[in-house]
């Protein structure tokens, strides 16, 4: 099923390739829409859009290691009734395995949609990126971080570096998506791979007559085991601090202590499925009385209320669903390490049902189903 | 401590742990009075937050019970339950919660013996555990 062809770079800017290239989409009227990462005329901020003019897409900018958001909801909002014709989205990987959750969920529709991902070496914190990309206009901000990268020299810059979230990603590559970028064990001056992974993805490769290439993909494999367990040593020195850093109440209290219950990580949070909150809703506009009452009873009450309730709340809500994009994190105004904590407990739950969240749309969600004899210790060895 | 009485929030199912509290009331089965018992019509509709605030106030232990297996009123909400108590027990241990603190049990509404029975052993299990201190303790 798999088919590998190549996107040749010209001028040493795989960006404007991959822009030819999204742009023979549209040509070809292969799609409708491409929903891509876009620079903004404005402030050279990079955001999401959803592109149906060819010449709209030399602002496209799928590299930049920005990440303002996750696009899955985004994807989720156009695709929530049936599309009358294909859309592309170029997603990151975390991205892609959001809007499968999404899709499991029934937020959202694979059917008419060709998902395309780059590998991603990464993507700076939002306050972090306008530092970065301030550097230079346009892509070249872009262009230098993956010079950087691939040369050895590293994601961190004087001021910034990339956010914790990806530095812990073992999922640089989408195997889920219908194509494969290939970036990594490539010379991005010269050539970029394509892999089809899915009969969708190798028809749009046919479509636009892309060659199949006879490459050897060892250079590849091999960068990617590299970065691969560089990232899994991260993430497993961050699960072991954060465990430690939180393994009573009284660590938990501290650890989320600067929280102000502003719920600026479940809003950007892409599998905080509920429509509605319950957090939001008047059940937690609790009688005057009530909270006199609590303070009575405890001496003293923080107010607001409920900070440790609803983190606890949503990590039994999405935790079996979250895909660790770190957009928690990224959306925190106060810098509480929410990703640390939500991917620390998330392993943890998904190991436990034998779940790997985002990885394909055949796995059914935990907390979706159950079977008659499981789990039987939860209930004193009687099923 | 050993001597404290421990609170314990029961969320049972109206079809057959609630019926099979209520027969081992009229059938003056002795039994503490340590449980505060919540009736819900299914286990399937204890969503986790309601486990997790009754521990934060305070609960000593948290008891889930439905039906057996197979004896579902809703077909199969007792098995849901049994899923999300599994989460339960996989997420609050983390932060220092006893395992022990959660238990889920299958009580059908003829077994009013064994409903007496669970809660007598449940009391003294949590009388070891010791007092949640939450009940008076700021909880942020």
């Amino acid at each position: 099923m798999s088919k590998i062809g190549k996107i040749a770079v010209r001028d040493r800017d795989p960006v404007s390739s991959l822009q030819d290239f999204l742009k023979l989409l549209l040509e070809k009227g292969t799609v409708e829409a491409v929903l891509v990462q876009q620079r903004l005329p404005i402030n050279n901020s990079v955001m999401p859009a959803l592109v149906t003019d060819v010449e709209k897409l030399g602002w496209a900018d799928p590299l930049a290691p920005a990440f303002p958001l996750n696009a899955a909801r985004m994807l989720s909002r156009l695709t929530r009734k049936p599309l009358d014709a294909p859309i592309a989205a170029v997603m990151r990987p975390c991205e892609i395995r959001a809007f499968i959750e999404l899709v499991k969920l029934k937020q959202g529709s694979a059917e008419n949609v060709i998902l395309i991902s780059a590998d991603c070496l990464g993507a700076y914190g939002n306050t972090d990126y306008a530092k970065v990309s301030g550097l230079g206009a346009g892509t070249q901000s872009t262009l230098a971080f993956h010079r950087n990268v691939i040369s050895g020299k590293g994601t961190a810059t004087e001021d910034a570096d990339i956010s914790a979230a990806c530095k812990s990603c073992e999922h640089p590559v989408a195997d889920n998506a219908d194509v494969t970028i290939g970036l990594l064990g490539t010379n991005l001056e010269e050539s970029l791979i394509l892999i089809a992974n899915t009969q969708k993805g190798r028809k749009l490769l046919d479509d636009l007559g892309v060659k199949e290439e006879d490459e050897s993909l060892d250079l590849r494999r091999k960068a990617v085991e590299g970065l691969l367990s560089e990232r899994v040593a991260y993430r497993d020195r961050m699960f072991e601090r954060t465990s430690a850093a939180v393994s009573d109440m009284e660590k938990l209290m501290n650890y989320l202590g600067a929280c102000v219950n502003c719920y600026n990580c479940r809003v950007a949070c892409p599998v905080c499925y509920c429509r509605e909150c319950v957090f939001t809703t008047d059940v937690f506009d609790h009688e005057p009385a009530q909270y006199l009452r609590w303070a009575k009873r405890k001496g003293a009450l923080k107010m607001p209320t409920d900070t440790v309730f609803y983190h606890l709340t949503r990590l039994a809500h999405m935790s079996a669903a979250c895909i660790g994009c770190g957009q928690c994190s990224n959306a925190c105004p106060n810098e509480v390490p929410v990703m640390e904590l939500f991917r620390t407990v998330a392993h943890g739950v998904q190991g436990v049902f034998g779940y790997s969240a985002g990885a394909s749309l055949e796995e059914e969600p935990p907390l979706s189903v159950f079977h008659e004899k499981e789990f039987s210790e939860v209930t004193g060895g009687i099923d | 401590m050993a001597d404290y009485e421990p609170t314990i929030i029961a969320f049972v199912c109206n079809w057959c742990t609630y019926t099979a509290a209520d027969l081992a009331g009229t059938s003056r089965l002795v039994q503490p009075a340590n449980v505060r018992m919540v009736r819900m019509m299914c286990t399937g509709m204890v969503d986790p937050k309601y486990i997790i605030k009754a521990l934060l106030e305070g609960a000593d232990a948290v008891l889930v019970s439905g039906c057996h297996p197979g004896d579902c009123h809703y077909i199969n909400g007792n098995l849901k339950a049994r899923r999300r108590m599994k989460l339960l027990k996989e997420i609050l241990p983390k932060f220092g919660f006893d395992e022990r603190r959660l238990k889920m049990t299958w009580i059908g509404a003829s077994e009013g013996i064994d409903f007496a029975e669970t809660i007598r052993k449940m009391t003294a299990e949590v009388k070891v555990l010791g007092q949640n201190d939450l009940r008076t303790r700021m909880v942020l």
